[in-house]
């Protein structure tokens, strides 16, 4: 059991005007309106109940933690609890117009299988994660000579559930070995809001958003 | 028809059913034979509304009855899930009508073995036809035709219930809005069959069965029945909860007694499990019930294929299903959702953590009562 929706979490400050997490509100806006949308990992459901009531997708979850699917049931919401881990493999290949992994691909064992899966499933997939390049992750440990405890990774190294964390680069790096391309990348920056980026910029130079920005969302397709 | 309150006499004793209707049929069963007329035991609790949209139907498991939250006419005992369905409980019975009814082939006033064949005038006994999960749906959905409700606001059931919860969606898809399948499988697999047949035998190796005519030759075979309780009683708890709950622990003795009287303390649990089990239940009954558990896949329906049975189905699901039923594993329960998420129907599925086996959804799992009533609430909300 390895993907609990966690502490980036969905309760954070810095919603934007729709009520939505800055990063869930960058997703949504990759969303068509009318699809079928799996969320992996959709935690209470704040982000599916809004593309389900103002985008009228045909919503479904994926959620480990048994309240937080409780607290999906109650909205109405259509949400098997599971890991990710496990349990994508059962799901069709092309069943989903939209799959998305909010926050979630770095608590996953498996991070390459899940992102194939996800890749498999649906047409587009939408994954924000937090930036382990983050200059202030970086000075932690460069300057601290201590596991980086922050705002956005705010977990002891011993009972962090976040297994597989990785730089915005690392990720741009994964999306080419599952053969995907970027359709779009946006950078979460510290002052909560989103920016455009340009994916190559992640991965050429030093300075960029692999330093600066907090976390990514990117909306990925199978090339 | 009639349609009033009835005694009947089960084997052991004559008992207060509750309601039952006496219908014309004929219900056609699986097995080709046809049941006419049928009569249906059942109890309501809370008030139908005008617009007849608030009922809810709950199926009982093998064992169980019609005396979901009302007392029992033979133990005295409360309903078997006044945990769950009640007033202020997660199936309120202030807002919801609360339907349950015996299941055809039982013996608490439904159409079943125990009861007068017409043509002969003696109890059934094994001339009764083999029954099916269908059959009892067929059964069940007669019941809410004759109670003049279009449309069912859920069905909810665990066990053998949540089979029934299945067989409805599948058959009846326009005439429910939510499917509460509970501690359940969409076939039963060869462990649970090996079981029943365990539990079978046992019966019928009693001496006082009489080839299923014990009611005629004045004998009882309750030994028989009790082993099959006995046996079955360890299916529907985990190891864990039993070692928690007994471990070695000796009856009323201080030392081994190198007899076979039952020296420990899970050995008088299972003894008392049998020997109240046959004061209420029916050994016929249970060799029929069983046998229509054995019976139900339904995929086979559908080619094997699971998903077909649910195609465009409008109902929403909530599945639900503990950690530590090994007698319904939740990988069971989840492949009924994977089933129907692969037709694109609305379906939640929760795995709670449980360590009380198959029966922890009869007992008290405070997650299962927030997912029901969660469920129950945004389905009654959308049904205004």
């Amino acid at each position: 059991m390895s993907t609990p929706s966690n502490g980036n979490g969905r309760n954070s400050n810095g919603h934007t005007s729709n009520g939505l997490r800055p990063d869930l509100a960058a997703i949504a806006a990759m969303i068509r309106p009318g699809s079928r949308v799996l969320d992996v990992g959709c935690g209470d459901g704040a982000l599916l109940e809004y593309l389900v009531t103002t985008k009228g997708v045909d919503g479904r979850g994926v959620e480990i933690s048994q309240a937080n699917v409780n607290a999906c049931v109650a909205r109405g919401l259509a949400v098997v609890q599971g890991d990710a881990d496990t349990d994508l493999a059962d799901y069709p290949a092309g069943a989903f117009d939209a799959v998305i992994l909010s926050q979630t691909i770095q608590a996953t064992e498996k991070p390459l299988t899940v992102l194939n899966h996800l890749l498999r499933i649906g047409r587009r997939t939408a994954v924000s994660l937090p930036n382990f390049g983050h200059w202030k992750v970086r000075a932690a440990l460069l300057m601290g000579g201590r596991m980086p405890h922050t705002q956005a990774l705010d977990y002891s190294w011993y009972d962090t559930p976040n297994i597989h964390l990785c730089t915005l680069a690392d990720f741009v790096d994964l999306t080419a070995v599952c053969g995907a391309s970027i359709v779009e990348a946006h950078a979460l920056e510290n002052s909560g809001q989103t920016r455009v980026m340009n994916p190559r910029r992640l991965t050429h130079g030093i300075l960029g958003p692999n330093l600066f920005a907090q976390g990514g969302v990117f909306l990925l397709k199978k090339a | 028809m009639t349609d009033a309150p009835r005694f009947v006499r089960p084997v052991t004793r004559s008992a207060d059913v509750g309601l039952a209707v006496t219908l014309d049929g004929p219900l056609t069963l699986d097995c080709g034979r046809t049941l006419a007329p049928v009569t249906i035991a059942y109890t309501t609790c809370g008030t139908l509304n005008a617009a007849k949209s608030n009922a809810i139907l709950i199926c009982h498991a093998l064992t169980g009855d019609q005396f979901v939250a009302s007392d029992h006419p033979i133990t005295g005992k409360p309903g078997w899930w006044t945990s769950m369905v009640g007033p202020g409980k997660p199936v309120d019975t202030d807002r919801f009508f609360v339907i349950c009814a015996n299941v055809i082939g039982g013996c608490m006033g439904s159409t079943g073995p125990t009861e007068a064949d017409p043509a002969t005038g003696q109890p059934y006994a094994l001339d009764f036809p083999l029954i099916t999960i269908r059959d009892m749906v067929r059964a069940q959905k007669m019941l809410v035709d004759h109670l003049g409700i279009d449309k069912l606001l859920a069905v909810i059931g665990g066990s053998m219930g949540g089979m029934q919860v299945l067989q409805w969606a599948a058959s009846y898809p326009t005439r429910l809005r939510a499917a509460v399948p509970i501690a359940c499988a969409a076939r039963h697999s060869a462990q649970n069959i090996a079981f029943h047949e365990v539990g079978r035998q046992a019966i019928m190796a009693d001496p006082d069965w009489q080839g299923g005519k014990y009611a005629t030759s004045g004998t009882s075979p309750s030994k028989g029945l009790a082993v099959a309780r006995m046996a079955a009683h360890i299916t529907y708890v985990s190891e864990a909860a039993l070692q928690r709950k007994f471990g070695r622990n000796l009856q009323n003795r201080a030392a081994l007694s190198f007899q076979f009287a039952p020296d420990f303390q899970i050995e008088s649990y299972l003894h008392h499990q049998g020997s109240t089990f046959v004061d209420r239940f029916d050994a016929n009954s249970y060799l029929y019930i069983t046998r229509a558990m054995d019976y139900f896949d339904l995929a086979a329906e559908h080619d094997g294929v699971l998903a077909d049975a649910f195609k465009d189905s409008p109902v929403r699901f909530c599945i639900v299903s503990f950690s530590s039923d090994w007698l319904f594993p939740p990988s069971e329960n989840k492949q009924i959702a994977h089933a129907l998420n692969a037709v694109a129907a609305k379906v939640s599925f929760v795995e709670i953590k449980s360590d009380k086996g198959h029966d922890a959804f009869l007992l008290h799992e405070p997650e299962m009562f927030d997912t029901v009533r969660g469920f129950l609430n945004h389905v009654a909300m959308e049904a205004q």
